[in-house]
């Protein structure tokens, strides 16, 4: 049990207390006290995961900075944290900052990409998962059942499975090939699986897309089938209605099913791996897997992940926050 | 028989455009796994020209196959070991998290709930690398394998139950405590016996979601693995994809998701059955997947 806080009763509490006494008890608290006691209780069920996550959450963070701004070993090339942030030294991180913006800059074409990939791959999901959900949660009658059986599909297949079907139709006589030869009759020879952006731009939708399915589906779901209907019958045309009722009112829902998809490409480096293996379209997460498995750039690769924190911080704050905000409202 | 004009006219009638997007976005979502579950029975060694049907790949080669290659069945029941182990800790943990937060008044549990959210939405591989530093810089009693990839799977997988669960306790209402507290229950025994078994659905969806999850997680095993003993699933197929592999490849992803797809049905039919009866929640498969 908790500690018990002042009682206001005046009577002194016995050793062990028995159910009538604990009884009795709580009818002579006042409420701030018991108040109290209940908020405690609640303290202490949240308490190990709030450790959990300040230890292994909080706390890895936090070495990443140490070892950014720590020293590395000149002889075995190890990084060595530094904890004291007042002794904190920015050369690797200055290090990794003039590889992207200076005249050397070897990572500012790989960081240029990953921001086109992602808001194209970006884009080009929402123009797939707006119809697909409008349509499921709005149109699709008594198929929803299934259809939605399916469109869950992608969560439980593997990312790899997925990825690895996809290998195999554009190997040089995989399907994908053979379909566009349309049975030998043209010889077609593309090379899909050595840097083609197109491949790994597509890969990445493919690969995100049911992540902002659903939670498109489920924000049209919500929307009351009335106000539509009262926009249509006050004389709003089909687009009209749309453009004027349904997209506004479904705005948050769309920027956070957008943030979900979009902030997970930006870590993403075993789609252009899988598909393309090629320097000529790797992407930020490329740079931190690379410098990750090479010795002596391990303070590289923690300051490629805070740069890559660093972008990722505002659009997540956001999310969070309208997140916590929908949490009260409901 | 409408004329088109009458059909163009008709103020209800359904979007052609959207049940073609709809039916063409599933088609190139699951017939390439399709296709890479069909090669998985292929005869010959090819995964692109059909050779005829065998199961060589699951168990007939004597050296090559998921059943006798030893590198391939270790990953499979490395995933499967994963998946159980995050599982038991990441829902405990998860489903009181949620409670103590939704009730526990203050500034601290406002906080504990942003960094839960930021954790849900944070990009996998910082965390994977965050981990892989405090593990390898630090002398700690977990080294790289199991116990490293079961501490970042729980911590990246934790908002989960703790979503579910708080939505859940939001379409709840507090009326049903707060009942049985005035009928003479303690706050912790109104929890037992009130709001936990009306949370039962909840939280067995998100045991199920877990470990759907983890078992297709990639990036934090991938980096927290320390011998190829430890690998799961997933990284051996991004290891070897690119470098001819042989069908049991294929074989070996097949049956990942075919534990995915018997965890995933028995649960929701379980889910089913815990829900009988109840008005409240949504018994669909967007309520079972946590969108309802």
């Amino acid at each position: 049990m908790m500690p018990h806080g002042t009682t206001s009763g005046g009577h002194s509490r016995p050793e062990d207390p028995d159910p009538v006494t604990v009884a009795e008890d709580l009818a002579s608290v006042t409420p701030a006290a018991k108040h109290a006691r209940t908020n405690a209780l609640w303290a202490a069920l949240a308490a190990p995961g709030v450790i959990w996550l300040l230890l292994f959450f909080v706390g890895p963070l936090y070495v990443v900075l140490a070892i950014v701004f720590g020293r590395t070993d000149p002889i075995f090339r190890t990084a060595i944290p530094v904890w004291n942030p007042l002794q904190w030294n920015p050369s690797q991180f200055n290090y990794v900052l003039a590889r992207i913006f200076g005249a050397d800059g070897v990572f500012g074409p790989a960081l240029l990409r990953t921001a086109v990939y992602v808001v194209t791959a970006g884009v080009l999901c929402l123009l797939i998962a707006f119809p697909v959900a409008y349509y499921t949660a709005r149109m699709s009658g008594r198929w929803k059942g299934l259809l939605l059986a399916l469109l869950i599909a992608p969560f439980w297949i593997s990312y790899m499975m997925r990825m690895l079907a996809w290998v195999n139709l554009l190997q040089d006589d995989g399907l994908v090939n053979r379909l566009l030869s349309l049975g030998g009759l043209f010889d077609v020879r593309v090379h899909w699986l050595t840097g083609q952006p197109l491949v790994v731009i597509l890969g990445l939708v493919y690969g995100y897309v049911a992540y902002m399915i659903l939670p498109l589906y489920a924000g049209l779901d919500r929307l009351p089938q009335s106000t539509l209907e009262a926009a249509r019958d006050l004389g709003a045309s089909r687009v009209a209605s749309f453009w004027r009722v349904t997209l506004p009112m479904c705005r948050p829902t769309i920027i956070a099913a957008v943030l979900l998809t979009c902030l997970p490409m930006l870590g993403d480096y075993f789609t252009s791996d899988m598909l393309s293996a090629s320097p000529r379209t790797s992407m930020a997460g490329n740079l931190i897997n690379d410098s990750v498995q090479s010795p002596g750039q391990t303070g590289q690769a923690g300051a490629l992940v805070m740069l890559v924190l660093l972008v990722a911080v505002l659009p997540m704050f956001y999310y969070v926050r309208s997140t916590a905000r929908g949490d009260l409202s409901s | 028989m409408r004329s088109p004009v009458t059909w163009w006219n008709d103020p209800w009638r359904p979007p052609r455009i959207l049940v073609g997007v709809t039916m063409a976005y599933l088609a190139w979502s699951l017939i390439p796994v399709l296709i890479a579950v069909i090669f998985s029975f292929n005869d010959g060694r090819s995964r692109t020209v059909w050779q005829g049907f065998s199961t060589r790949w699951y168990f007939g080669d004597p050296v090559k196959s998921v059943w006798h290659d030893a590198t391939l069945h270790t990953a499979l029941l490395q995933t499967l070991k994963l998946g159980v182990i995050t599982t038991l800790i990441t829902v405990p943990l998860g489903v009181m998290f949620a409670i103590g937060i939704d009730r526990w008044r203050g500034r601290l549990p406002a906080g504990a709930n942003m960094l839960m959210l930021v954790s849900f939405v944070l990009p996998e591989v910082l965390l994977a690398v965050a981990l892989l530093f405090v593990v390898t810089s630090l002398s700690l009693p977990v080294g790289l394998g199991t116990g490293a990839q079961v501490l970042g799977l729980v911590t990246f997988q934790i908002a989960y139950p703790a979503v579910l669960v708080r939505a859940r306790l939001a379409t709840i209402g507090t009326q049903y405590e707060e009942a049985a507290m005035d009928l003479g229950a303690s706050p912790l025994a109104a929890l037992r016996r009130v709001t936990l078994p009306m949370l039962l659905p909840a939280i067995f969806a998100s045991t199920v979601l877990v470990f759907a999850d983890v078992i297709d997680d990639f990036v934090l095993v991938r980096y927290l693995s320390g011998t190829s003993a430890t690998e799961p699933v997933s990284v051996k197929i991004y290891n070897s994809a690119r470098s001819a592999p042989t069908p049991a490849l294929n074989a070996l992803a097949t049956l990942l998701l075919l534990a995915a797809l018997v965890a995933v049905t028995a649960g929701y039919l379980v889910y089913r059955r815990l829900t009988r009866g109840d008005t409240t929640t949504d018994r669909g498969l967007a309520g079972f997947a946590g969108e309802g």
